[in-house]
């Protein structure tokens, strides 16, 4: 390998020379997906001998497409979404070498599922006042014991590690007294416990941690800095969400679009007006993440990223609690109540019900619409933050 | 699905257009801030004739439609969508839209000899031209036809709510019998200006009593042509609501983060800067809307017509929020005649009803993606 950063027929010829040793045809999906690691070829940006070839992350999409196109397998991005979306940027971010060795490749294989112990039943918007202890055993490098509760942990069940945010200084405000740590989810003392939520699945779990044993080897980052670590996560977690690429009439639009033209029966004009205002809405928003796209590509990244998930939250609440009301007599209707603990969430399948409930989450989960709403009045318009006490006082002196 | 399929568009300004948006502002700066559009707009000529003269001639601004061989710039509605945004941010009174984008579209749809000398003094800026056709014709709908040739070019009849006929030096008409250029000071034509809305685009009456002018086009290919022209104008008119939009939220958010109350700035309450952030958000998607609109007119794609009905669907409502959120958001000052607010309140709210209201585009996008009204 040469020094300078590979360009994309570059990585399209490396992408040949993959394909044709390791004909997908033939190749089963692990040997097929670590050869491809092995090639640079996981994540392009990232540095060589971890997956990557340190390219410009604008050629991953190359990449990509070139893979899909020959039936390569992938590694059910939805199912370890967490672990590329959020773990693993993270860990290269603030990784040391031994870590970024021993975690990223089983990540990107899909062998180890993460997950994210953020939220806590007392901090959710306010996530820097979390409350779950990390206390260390004896001296500079010894174990960490964490005791704690966590909720809204989508994959914990399935998990084999967990990103996991905990207070190591309560003397201290609460932005500088936070540790980041990565969590072995089969450790004595992690419980979890399925969450049921509105649409009757428990799509998310509360996990406790009862005097969980964690060694200092896996710290992530210096002590006291967690909160720097945990925005780089967030920063990813944002990215990933509004991201998306979707075709005209994608998306929550499809099925209302479909029902409107083949069931006549069900048209009315108020329900004919709504339904084209938010057609318009959700072409607008394609062509805005288009935008957005086309801006990342060049290297200027927009501030727009801020504003798609603001937009998609808000559409897909309004478009599906209108196809609710277009079906009529079948809108009061729901498919199944039953406990499920699904491995991947699916915003826009199932009934129109469930895609009513579930989009409630979407102006909540992943920074709720009010606190996204902040950060676009504060970091892009420049409005002077509100007056806030909490900055400079010890999290222990914090009401509660 | 069965709506037509979404054609690859460019959404981004290339470096030539951000040239010319340069250009276009520091000339608006220079001759057409918000105190010297003020100082105009209640006088007997809004439009300040040296500013159009270098806009359309100096910036080569008026022939961006036009091709090199008829004397314009060959470029295209991408960079013509740039001035209008903007002319859009100044609220500035020049037929811009009028002379060189509906009347130049009408002209290049003629195809005649006459048609191509007249495009030729539009793009040098020598001359004004705007179509004798309401503000509010839209495009999809039927053409009025209140002009009769009574016989060998003689015309007579009248149109209300015409765009800047007060300072066009040719109207194009439309007649039972074709297209007509006709001189604003032939024998015949009278214009009679209306107290408008908008102070920024003037109206007026045109009257035709026995008029002459030059035919341009047999009565088919003069529909087509407007046809054509009123899409084109449809979907370049989002490019100035979305300068509109822009100038009234980046003015707001100035004046909120200095101007204090209650012993903080105004812009620090987050129920305000709630506002301001969704305000952001609706611009932004107004110019992926927009630049969309210019783009699929640009290329001639496919599925412009549906490009272009989304943009106005969209872009439309923006302007008028984003305006009025500017008037209520300076509080008092906001209401004055001396704050330029208020023109651009005027403007949006007159845009939303230019070629088209938001409505009116919606039912056209049911027609191309194929959502029957019930």
């Amino acid at each position: 390998m040469t020094a300078a950063a590979p360009t994309a027929d570059r990585l399209l010829a490396r992408v040949r020379e993959l394909l044709a040793a390791h004909p997908p045809a033939t190749t089963g999906r692990a040997a097929f997906l670590s050869a491809r690691f092995d090639a640079g070829l996981a994540w392009v940006h990232y540095p060589e001998g971890l997956g990557g070839l340190g390219a410009p992350r604008s050629l991953q999409a190359v990449v990509d497409a070139e893979l899909e196109a020959a039936g390569a397998p992938d590694n059910d991005p939805r199912r370890i979404g967490i672990g590329l979306g959020m773990a693993a940027p993270t860990i290269l971010a603030y990784g040391t070498e031994e870590q970024k060795r021993r975690f990223l490749r089983p990540l990107w294989l899909g062998e180890e599922v993460w997950c994210q112990l953020f939220s806590e039943p007392g901090a959710g918007s306010d996530l820097a006042a979390l409350g779950t202890r990390a206390v260390r055993d004896g001296e500079d490098d010894g174990d960490w014991v964490v005791d704690g509760q966590k909720v809204w942990t989508s994959s914990a069940h399935t998990a084999r590690w967990a990103i996991l945010i905990a207070r190591t200084d309560p003397a201290l405000p609460k932005h500088q007294g936070i540790t980041y740590f990565l969590c072995d989810m089969t450790a004595p003392g992690v419980e979890v416990r399925p969450l049921r939520q509105i649409t009757g699945e428990a799509e998310f779990n509360e996990v406790f941690l009862t005097g969980v044993r964690i060694p200092d080897a896996h710290r992530l980052g210096e002590v006291g800095q967690g909160w720097a670590v945990a925005r780089t996560t967030l920063m990813n977690e944002r990215v990933s969400i509004g991201g998306m690429r979707i075709p005209r009439e994608g998306g929550m639009i499809a099925p209302v679009a479909a029902a409107w033209r083949e069931r006549p029966e069900l048209r009315t004009p108020d329900l004919h007006q709504r339904l084209l205002e938010l057609w318009v809405e959700a072409e607008v928003a394609r062509l805005t993440g288009e935008r957005l796209r086309q801006q990342l590509a060049q290297g200027q990244p927009g501030p727009e990223g801020s504003g798609m998930k603001l937009t998609f939250a808000r559409l897909n609440q309004e478009i599906s609690g209108l196809e609710v009301e277009l079906l009529g007599e079948e809108g009061l209707l729901y498919e199944d109540w039953t406990l499920r603990r699904p491995e991947i969430v699916d915003f826009t399948g199932r009934d129109a019900g469930y895609r009513y409930l579930r989009a409630k989450g979407n102006s909540i989960e992943g920074g709720t619409s009010e606190i996204l709403l902040n950060i676009v009045a504060e970091r892009v318009l420049g409005l002077p933050a509100e007056p806030r006490d909490d900055k400079d006082l010890a999290w222990k002196d914090l009401a509660r | 699905m069965s709506s037509p399929a979404a054609a690859p568009l460019d959404l981004l300004y290339s470096e030539t257009e951000e040239e010319l948006r340069t250009a276009v502002r520091s000339l608006l700066a220079a001759r057409c801030d918000s105190a010297a559009v003020l100082a105009r707009i209640e006088g007997a000529e809004p439009h300040d004739p040296e500013l159009w003269r270098v806009l359309a001639a100096g910036i080569g601004a008026a022939g961006l439609l036009v091709p090199e061989k008829l004397g314009g710039q060959g470029a295209g509605h991408r960079e013509a969508a740039v001035v209008l945004e903007e002319l859009g941010r100044a609220a500035a009174p020049a037929p811009y839209l009028t002379s060189s984008v509906l009347a130049t579209e009408i002209l290049l749809g003629c195809e005649s000899a006459e048609s191509a000398d007249l495009l030729r003094e539009l793009a040098a800026g020598r001359r004004i031209c705007v179509p004798a056709l309401p503000l509010t014709l839209a495009p999809g709908a039927p053409l009025p036809a209140p002009v009769r040739d009574s016989g060998a070019g003689s015309l007579s009849g009248s149109v209300g709510s015409v765009a800047d006929a007060v300072c066009a030096d040719v109207l194009l008409v439309l007649a039972d019998t074709g297209l007509y250029a006709v001189p604003a000071d032939a024998a015949g034509v009278s214009r009679t200006p209306l107290v408008a809305l908008d102070l920024t685009r003037p109206l007026a009456t045109v009257h035709l009593d026995g008029a002459a002018g030059t035919r341009l086009a047999d009565p088919a290919t003069a529909r087509a042509a407007i046809a054509g022209a009123l899409l084109s104008g449809a979907g370049l008119l989002a490019s100035e609501q979305l300068g509109i939009a822009e100038w009234c939220l980046t003015e707001t958010v100035a004046y909120l983060r200095t101007r204090h109350q209650f012993n903080r700035p105004l812009g620090s309450f987050q129920a305000i800067k709630h506002r301001l952030a969704r305000l952001w958000l609706d611009v932004a998607s107004a110019r992926a809307a927009a630049r969309a609109a210019a783009d699929a007119l640009a290329t001639g794609a496919a599925d412009a017509p549906l490009t272009v009905a989304v943009a106005q669907a969209y872009c439309s409502g923006v302007a008028v929020r984003a305006a009025e959120e500017c008037v209520q958001l300076h509080g008092g000052i906001g209401m004055t005649w001396e704050h330029p607010a208020h023109l651009y309140l005027k403007r949006a709210k007159a845009d939303s009803l230019a070629l088209g209201t938001a409505g009116h585009h919606r039912g056209l996008v049911a027609d191309f993606a194929e959502l029957a009204a019930p």
